[in-house]
């Protein structure tokens, strides 16, 4: 088979008196070279077309054609006449005919952000704000919502319930023993590397253990359960948002917001102080098996570890959690709920619920901190 | 029990952009309204006006005698509770099954016996040939039947109004055949109003009552008025293009 040689598309325009004539030659292929044009006629149609050396051509022509034809019409603009497309071959004509046959639409055509850098800070701290505004309305609505549950007006799937329960309680367990064991290591090796130095590394039962209870346990579980179960919330309500299923509970007088949100937040409210209390668990016995390697025997470790822990200490994590668990459940619903109706957005909603939540949880505890170091505990 | 639907002057919106203005209609009980017009001139967002989704930017909407537009959150949820809703893309619940789809709605209407609820959710989805796919859910099926599945949710509460966003686009001929007889049997057994939003000109023909053009040059009402008539004689040529499949010969042949 002998190979197929192309020639260069060319186009040139050629004017004799009113008449303009575009010449159109060479092969117009996608994969072929560029175009080239001389003698082009910015303002006019052409009146006729030479088409004797043109040989093959693919949408590179037509596409061409148009959008000379396009460029003639916005500089034109009330001068303008239809193209002639006489002398044209009958399927190239056809195809024009057809691309021409609705004016371009300039109404939908979408406006560029443009600004100067202070009118951008403006507009970012106008969306923060209305950002903050619009998590305290969803506080506010999943309040009045439990207010509705608490009066029996409130309905949900109990068979929802409990798979969320299940979703952010026991499937939860692999994920945050990993975690709070390997920190209860860490924090382990670091207080012993520095307190061996005073001789006192038995003390390291006690940095694990009040450090886990107070502070570790609930942030690292809090953290686990933003990027676990609040990305899930936000992209399953996001995607049953863009697919109208909320819209078709809201026509069938179901409450999307008892629904979805209730189920959701009451199951991780209750599910986050018992994960808190077994990550707490779980990284004090991580420090246990560091304690052992240098020299701590796990009774000793015990002992001291009880030693050091008291009710209130225990207790300050788990009441954190309670309000760790709310947030959680409250961005990641809310982010769902908000979700635009593409798959895009479902993505974005739920990147924005996990960081979010997780911003929103190193924000309370240190407001956290700040009251227990007044309240002195 | 049917109900008399009156629009009155509705202008629907997207903040600054207008979609559709001044559009005033009304539908008789036992109807077969039809929405017509041509893609993207804002049918569906008439729709979900007057399903209460969205708010109107300006006018009425009023069911019977009682405004809808107007009325609180608790009264609106009585009007909702006697629609029938199909939406377009379907909006099964994803994470149910056929099955459940239907029989939730029923749980949640009344204290029905399980045996019934079973029963009725048999007889729905065999209204609309998807017999014993009660188990299967939205994901496991095709994209035909998900829309029968749709339309037998909409059923599910035997709905004074039903509102059915392009119910025939994508089954096959004699499902959409089979839809159309089903529209005629329930709106003649159950008296049901029935508010369809569709292209399907061949099913528009053969039971619609009565049909609004939405027309995009002028972004208002084109024309009202029982299809073949509209088709043969409308004063406005959009209508008769539109309502001939573009057959200009036909449509300026009045």
């Amino acid at each position: 088979m002998t190979p197929f040689t192309h020639s260069p598309p060319t186009a040139v325009w050629q004017q004799d008196g009113e008449e303009v004539t575009l010449e159109l030659a060479g092969d117009w292929r996608l994969e072929g070279p560029a175009v080239t044009v001389s003698g082009e006629k910015l303002d006019k149609n052409p009146t006729g077309y030479g088409l004797c050396s043109l040989g093959v051509y693919d949408s590179t022509l037509p596409a061409f054609l148009l959008a000379h034809f396009r460029r003639v019409s916005t500089s034109a603009k009330d001068r303008y006449e239809e193209p002639s497309l006489n002398g044209l071959p009958d399927k190239l004509r056809g195809l024009l005919e057809l691309a021409l046959a609705l004016p371009e639409e300039n109404a939908m055509t979408v406006q560029p952000d443009v600004g100067s850098v202070c009118e951008k800070l403006g507009r970012m701290t106008m969306s923060f704000f209305s950002k903050v505004q619009a998590f305290l309305k969803f506080t506010g609505l999943t309040v009045l919502s439990l207010v509705r549950l608490g009066t029996g007006r409130a309905r949900f799937r109990s068979s929802d319930f409990w798979m969320v329960l299940q979703q952010c309680g026991a499937d939860a367990l692999p994920i945050v023993a990993l975690i709070s064991f390997l920190i209860g290591i860490i924090l382990a090796f670091v207080g012993n590397v520095q307190l061996t130095h005073f001789g006192a590394n038995l003390y390291v039962a006690d940095l694990v253990g009040i450090a886990m209870v107070r502070e570790m346990g609930v942030v690292m579980t809090a953290i686990i359960m933003s990027g676990r179960t609040g990305a899930a919330f936000a992209a399953h309500i996001g995607s049953m948002s863009a697919n109208e299923e909320i819209d078709a509970l809201r026509t069938f007088g179901f409450n999307p917001f008892d629904f979805l949100v209730l189920p959701r937040l009451i199951a991780l409210v209750l599910m986050m102080p018992v994960l808190t209390i077994y990550a707490n668990v779980i990284g004090i016995i991580g420090g246990m098996v560091v304690g052992s390697f240098v020299g701590i025997p796990p009774e000793l470790y015990w002992q001291e570890t009880l030693a050091s822990l008291d009710l209130t200490n225990s207790s300050l994590g788990v009441i954190k959690s309670v309000f760790f668990g709310a947030t959680i459940a409250i961005n990641g619903c809310m982010m769902g709920m908000q979700s635009g109706k593409s798959s895009a957005a479902v993505g974005e909603a739920t990147t924005q619920a996990v960081v979010a939540s997780i911003t929103a949880i190193v924000v309370l505890d240190s407001a956290f901190a700040a009251i227990f170091t007044v309240l002195e505990i | 029990m049917a109900a008399k639907i009156t629009v009155r002057d509705l202008t629907m919106a997207y903040g600054e952009l207008v979609i559709m203005h001044d559009l005033s209609f009304e539908v008789a009980d036992e109807d077969i309204f039809v929405i017509i017009g041509s893609s993207g001139c804002g049918k569906s967002t008439l729709l979900r006006h007057l399903i209460g989704l969205q708010e109107p930017a300006k006018g009425s909407i009023l069911y019977g005698e009682d405004n809808f537009t107007a009325s609180a959150p608790d009264e609106r949820l009585a009007f909702i509770r006697r629609f029938g809703v199909m939406y377009q893309s379907g909006a099964l619940w994803s994470s149910l099954t056929l099955g459940e789809n239907i029989s939730m709605l029923l749980e949640e209407a009344g204290h029905l016996k399980a045996s019934t609820v079973r029963d009725l959710v048999a007889y729905k989805l065999a209204l609309v040939g998807l017999s014993g796919f009660e188990d299967f859910y939205p994901a496991q099926i095709s994209g035909g039947m998900k829309k029968r599945a749709a339309i037998a949710r909409a059923l599910a509460l035997d709905p004074d109004i039903l509102f059915l966003d392009e119910p025939g686009s994508g089954l096959d001929p004699l499902s959409s055949r089979r839809l159309d007889d089903l529209i005629l049997g329930l709106r003649d057994s159950q008296k049901s109003t029935i508010i369809i939003v569709t292209h399907e000109l061949a099913s528009i023909f053969s039971i619609a009552t009565k049909a609004l053009f939405l027309d995009t040059a002028t972004k208002t009402q084109g024309a009202l008025g029982p299809p073949c008539e509209l088709r043969d004689h409308s004063k406005n040529p959009a209508v008769r293009l539109f309502l001939n499949r573009g057959n200009s010969s036909k449509a300026t042949s009045t």
